[in-house]
């Protein structure tokens, strides 16, 4: 499993129902299904990944995250997942709020723009970095919305909602010291664990 | 004689089985005695956990795989999807698939002989019900030692019947597939089987259903009834790519056919008016009409959706205007809401509502995904 879902697998609580937005293959769900008794749907579009999910029988839903979370009601879930989807959305802040309209919770990892490789690439190549987490030129990268760490973590602020955990990985996403140390610096992936004030 | 594909289920007769004890129907009626013409694929293991249940839609029926005999012209209508190694996959899966009674296939219906008047029940038959469809479906299931479906499968109106199976026995239902349905009609959908049904009434032969007794058949009205029928199946870019406004002659500023599309729908307006009973096609008309399981909780599917305890496959197709993939997700939402397992796909495909026929790439690598899974669930050998 992908260093992130990993460590996203020790956060979730037995038995907690959950939304993963852009579930991909089902991986993290089916192994959170089995392990730890969750329950849930994944939202998935692409195609090859949703068909992986309903034949690993993992509850998938086709549907575009940019349309909202509408047809989910309100606190039905005790937590919601979207990883590596966030810079890909047409309105981060907007998904922000919905997913926590549906649970109380939300994890979120996304590419922190300001990992120090990124920083060289455009300094000194004064190109668009292109590494292996933003691994698309920038015409045709589905990442619409980079951010940073730093840059998360104000917009959470801003909003009012408590950072309840946060990590990043780095390279191959092993933790480090440098990067729990400097995470805008040295963290490739940055990972939130975000509730609704007062929630904590 | 032409070899029949490797991943055919090949030659197969259809069966029939007699019942009896009288089967009670929503309209208040009873069936005192009955007849269900059926086929089945594969082999029913020792287990019976195989065994898979197809539902036919308007105008299907029980031959839904193979060839009736070596040079038949056609397969089966979901022979696509039914088969060694096809998404059915016939080496792992035991398959039923049935004529709905009230149908004109073999099993009882308006052509039938009513026992208590010793001619034809035509329009005296009684109306039938999705609800209706899958009492009896059970029933053949006893007859045949199945006492829980691996799965239930059916497309369009056939996709009511897994739905309503889901909650009239939800424990001889191990998954449900239910691929380009909705969980009711439309206003709108209603209106296209009401202009259907108007066709067929008005036509002078059709003698208020006793045609028979007449020795005519309203072919003009059935004709009509399956031009509109046709053209809620087709997506407006399939006709377009069909046909476009291709010509069969030069214009010849009347009303004989000019253009292809013309021909086209005349001529399945034709072969189907001679192939199809008008009543039938009446009384499915309106079992389609009257599905709408939301309605005993005031409209609250999520509620109506209690019972339901397998996991759900729902399909829908990005161009079937007919029952729109929101239909699907109408259906999709409420098994969220209900906390059901489910799992949606709508596949982009240009063939509007008939899709669910077809093969289609994404389509088939879904459905297998799932009937894969199916295997899986029920432990069946080599999955």
């Amino acid at each position: 499993m992908r260093a992130d879902l990993e460590l996203i697998h020790g956060w979730v609580p037995e038995g907690a129902r959950v939304l993963d937005l852009g579930c991909g293959d089902g991986t993290l769900l089916d192994a959170l299904s089995r392990d730890k008794q969750v329950t849930g749907y994944g939202l998935e579009i692409d195609p090859d990944g949703l068909t992986a999910c309903v034949a690993r029988g993992v509850n998938v839903i086709e549907q575009n995250l940019d349309e909202g979370l509408a047809n989910f009601d309100d606190n039905a879930y005790d937590l919601v997942i979207m990883t590596q989807a966030l810079q890909a959305l047409r309105r981060p802040d907007l998904m922000l709020d919905e997913m926590l309209r549906v649970a109380g919770e939300c994890i979120i990892t996304f590419p922190n723009f300001a990992y120090w490789r990124h920083r060289l690439y455009l300094g000194f190549k004064g190109y668009m970095p292109v590494s292996k987490s933003l691994p698309h030129a920038w015409y045709d990268t589905p990442n619409i919305h980079l951010s940073t760490f730093n840059d998360f973590e104000r917009l959470c602020r801003d909003k009012g909602l408590t950072i309840t955990d946060q990590a990043v990985g780095n390279g191959e996403h092993e933790a480090h010291w440098s990067s729990r140390l400097w995470p805008n610096l040295f963290g490739e992936t940055a990972i939130f664990r975000v509730s609704r004030a007062g929630d904590a | 004689m032409p070899e029949l594909a490797s991943d055919s289920v090949g030659v197969v007769a259809p069966q029939t089985a007699h019942f009896d004890d009288p089967l009670a129907l929503a309209c208040g009626k009873t069936l005192p005695s009955y007849t269900l013409v059926y086929e089945t694929y594969g082999t029913l293991n020792a287990d019976g956990t195989n065994a898979v249940l197809i539902c036919h839609a308007l105008s299907g029926h029980h031959h839904a795989a193979g060839r009736h005999h070596q040079d038949d012209r056609k397969p089966g209508w979901w022979d696509a999807h039914i088969g060694p190694g096809k998404s059915i996959d016939t080496n792992r899966f035991f398959v039923v698939s049935l004529n709905n009674l009230g149908g004109c296939h073999g099993s009882t219906g308006p052509l039938s002989i009513n026992p208590e008047t010793g001619r034809p029940w035509g329009p005296d038959f009684p109306m039938m019900t999705v609800s209706d469809w899958v009492h009896s479906q059970a029933r053949l299931a006893d007859r045949l030692g199945i006492e829980r479906f691996a799965a239930v499968v059916g497309g369009s109106l056939g996709g009511m019947q897994v739905m309503q199976w889901a909650l009239d026995y939800p424990e001889r239902i191990a998954h449900a597939a239910v691929i380009a349905a909705t969980p009711r009609l439309s206003a709108q959908n209603i209106a296209f089987n009401e202009v259907a049904r108007q066709a067929i009434r008005s036509d002078p032969d059709f003698h208020d259903g006793w045609y028979g007794e007449h020795g005519t058949l309203p072919r003009r009205g059935l004709k009509l009834a399956r031009m509109v029928g046709h053209i809620t199946y087709l997506s407006e870019t399939a006709m377009g790519s069909k046909f476009g406004r291709d010509l069969r002659q030069d214009l010849g500023y009347g009303y004989e056919v000019e253009f292809q599309v013309e021909s086209y729908l005349r001529h399945q307006g034709d072969t189907f008016s001679e192939s199809f009973d008008a009543n039938t096609y009446l009384l499915m008309t309106k079992a389609l009409d009257y599905f709408d399981p939301a309605a005993p909780h005031g409209g609250d599917l999520a509620a109506a959706l209690a019972p339901a305890q397998c996991p759900f496959l729902v399909v829908s197709f990005s161009t079937d205007w007919r029952f729109p993939p929101w239909r699907s997700r109408e259906l999709v939402d409420a098994l969220v809401r209900a906390d059901k397992p489910v799992s949606y796909a709508n596949i982009d495909s240009p063939h509007g509502h008939d899709a669910f026929l077809l093969p289609e790439p994404r389509y088939q690598a879904v459905f297998a995904g799932f009937m894969a899974r199916v295997a899986r669930d029920q432990q069946l050998e080599g999955s």
